[in-house]
């Protein structure tokens, strides 16, 4: 029999062990995953985690890793400062959509006037535009008491909708020969966002995560207002007591997490997509709330969660490649490792303690 | 060119019965789970794993019926999954359904890949001798195929079982107050773990309808947030059965009739009548959430005994 004894604080150690258990336990359930649909475990958890950092092409991986992190982390950062208040922003997505929207529509406004001034409205107007879609749910559970996570969701759906009509309708690329899609903004220097240094694969969205990330650690650790989100989401009674006011914070937390995750779509749509396209979201606002949990909800946790990430998404195009697997089976490990990252948990919350079954 | 009177009203009701059921199916599981106190967000999660459980296991055997078995066989297991860390590793409830819908996308894209493009056996369908010739009603409401009836059936099984049963009683006693029931000498844990699988159970077989009777055909990602809206039926309906036959039957309504429009060429966007489904449900959630005091009180809390 296990008795499970409440810790009276969480154990500093477990907390930062867990991921890295949770990280094993998935290797070793996705190698059975892997064997079971006929792939040589070994070698396809090699593939993932070490071939696009140490194997022969690595040259050409470890730049799409830090792309790939790039907006995982940025959007994660944002996410997390709302789940320690207890605020549950799902819709990243939908936020990340509507950046990329807004900020193309800056751009595709503006073509083919050169300025020096048009990136930065449009970083101006991603930012906005997934405020904006974050306030939705901020606004209705203020104002009506409306579940944030069922209407954060529900946007994302919107919000897709709204993208496949901008690809097919008003930013269709009057240039593309009846293509979905819009002008590619790769090609007009005013408005791209390319790589800054060679084969690192660092654009303007990549520093903006890594700085959103000093920003977030000062941010919660040393000011007012993060000290009072994190009193919310452990103790919301005490917090009303100490001066906080919810209906400020989940304001300030779902605007600030959409306006991240529409900095991410401003960044990818003006980067490595390049335009507006019906299938431009890939998810990335999902796997964030996977990053924020492998990060513990803490700032420098998030960077190298994100990393990590980003490692079983090159990885995962690289089995894909060469071992012909799935694209899905990546998300299906996605999954498997937040299960095992939540289940571990329990080590650091709790003490196992082994005792004899009690005669009653 | 618009024509509405293409609409016939008795061919619209009966479709959007039809695609009403699998949110009715997986929110009336949602509510049991939730009168439990348990919060299961991996709804989506698990309805898109009964859809190709449900899918393959009939193409396989050449049986609907033994594909709707699987489809509520694995969605439960997958439902134990949730059930097992929110129970006996405490995960946050929130956390972990989000993770059983992440997995269950992932999972279901897996399985499902050898099997976009193929048709599934066809579903047998309940012809009534005679009630079914009925002008309107015959139409409308008798000649629907098994899984329809089932749902109703099994709304008005809930709703007996939670109003008149002995076990019923004690399943909402766990859920308004798990301390109490505790303390009287319920196993907390084990019931909690049954509605779980419940829960799971009916959400495959909603997910299974999709993809073997309304579509039907599998393609990935197929449930395109069926399983949230179940969720935000159950707020709909402030967790009473009735009430959920109604607001599904509302949702199925406005999907049929968005979809009605986009075929007589309303001068309305696709992409825009789409949306309406997501909108209206958002429109509702706002309206019905004034009402909290219907939501079970240990709803989405953590249950240790020793605490």
């Amino acid at each position: 029999m296990f008795r499970l004894e409440a810790r009276p604080q969480p154990s500093r150690f477990w907390i930062a062990v867990t991921p890295i258990l949770a990280v094993i336990a998935t290797m070793i359930a996705g190698g059975l995953m892997f064997a079971v649909l006929g792939k040589d475990p070994l070698a396809s958890i090699r593939m993932i985690f070490w071939d696009p950092l140490m194997g022969e092409y690595a040259f050409y991986y470890r730049g799409q890793l830090l792309t790939k992190a790039g907006p995982l982390i940025l959007i994660a950062i944002g996410l997390s400062i709302g789940f320690r208040a207890g605020i549950w922003n799902i819709g990243a997505e939908g936020q990340y959509i509507i950046g990329a929207i807004c900020g193309a529509g800056v751009a595709l406004a503006a073509y083919p006037v050169q300025a020096w001034y048009i990136f930065p409205l449009m970083v101006l107007a991603g930012g906005l535009g997934g405020w904006a879609w974050g306030m939705i749910p901020a606004i209705l559970r203020n104002r009506f008491g409306t579940n944030e996570i069922l209407v954060s969701l529900m946007l994302v759906y919107v919000a897709q909708h709204l993208l496949s009509s901008m690809a097919l309708g008003l930013m269709r690329n009057p240039e593309g020969m009846g293509f979905p899609g819009s002008r590619n903004l790769q090609q007009y220097p005013s408005a791209a966002n390319p790589e800054l240094i060679a084969g690192t694969g660092i654009h303007w969205g990549v520093v903006a995560a890594f700085l959103s990330v000093i920003v977030a650690y000062v941010f919660m650790s040393r000011h007012m207002t993060g000290f009072q989100i994190r009193l919310m989401g452990e103790s919301p009674r005490a917090a009303t007591f100490a001066g906080v006011i919810p209906k400020r914070v989940v304001t300030f937390t779902l605007g600030l997490s959409g306006a991240l995750a529409g900095l991410a779509g401003l960044f990818e749509v003006s980067g490595p997509a390049g335009q507006i396209t019906i299938d431009f979201a890939s998810g990335y606002g999902f796997t964030a709330i996977i990053v924020a949990f492998l990060g513990r909800l803490h700032p420098i946790g998030i960077m190298l969660g994100g990393l990590l990430m980003a490692l079983t998404y090159v990885g995962g195009n690289l089995v894909q490649q060469q071992a012909g697997l799935p694209a899905a089976a990546i998300q299906a490990f996605q999954g498997m490792l937040l299960f095992f990252l939540l289940a571990f948990d329990l080590l650091s919350a709790y003490r196992v303690r082994l005792v004899k079954r009690e005669h009653r | 060119m618009m024509d509405l009177s293409a609409i016939s009203p008795a061919a619209l009701v009966a479709a959007l019965i039809a695609a009403s059921t699998p949110i009715l199916l997986a929110a009336i599981g949602e509510l049991v789970v939730e009168k439990s106190g348990v919060l299961n967000l991996g709804v989506e999660g698990m309805m898109i794993t009964g859809a190709i459980f449900g899918f393959a296991a009939s193409v396989e055997t050449g049986s609907p019926w033994l594909g709707l078995v699987a489809a509520m066989i694995g969605s439960a297991i997958l439902a134990l999954i949730f059930g097992v860390l929110t129970q006996y590793f405490l995960t946050n409830q929130v956390a972990t359904g989000l993770a059983l819908t992440l997995f269950g996308l992932g999972f279901s894209a897996l399985i499902g890949q050898g099997y976009t493009g193929i048709k599934p056996p066809p579903f047998p369908r309940l012809d009534i001798a005679g009630l079914s010739g009925i002008p309107f009603f015959g139409r409308a409401l008798l000649s629907h195929d098994y899984i329809v009836y089932l749902s109703i059936l099994l709304v008005a099984a809930v709703w007996y079982f939670l109003k008149y049963t002995r076990p019923g009683l004690v399943l909402r006693a766990v859920g308004e107050n798990h301390d109490a029931a505790h303390a009287i000498g319920y196993n907390v844990t084990r019931i909690r773990l049954m509605a779980v699988a419940f829960g799971g159970a009916c959400a495959g077989l909603g997910g299974a309808y999709l993809a073997l009777v309304q579509v039907p055909q599998w393609t990935e990602g197929m449930t395109a947030g069926a399983g949230w809206i179940a969720l935000a039926l159950v707020v709909f309906a402030s967790w009473k059965p009735w009430r959920v036959v109604l607001g599904a039957y509302i949702f199925g309504g406005v999907s049929i009739l968005q979809l009605n429009l986009q075929a007589v060429g309303v001068n309305i966007p696709v992409a825009y009548l789409s949306m309406a489904p997501y909108i209206v449900t958002i429109i509702v959630l706002v309206i019905m959430s004034g009402d909290r005091t219907s939501a079970p009180a240990s709803l989405g809390r953590v249950f240790h005994a020793s605490s």
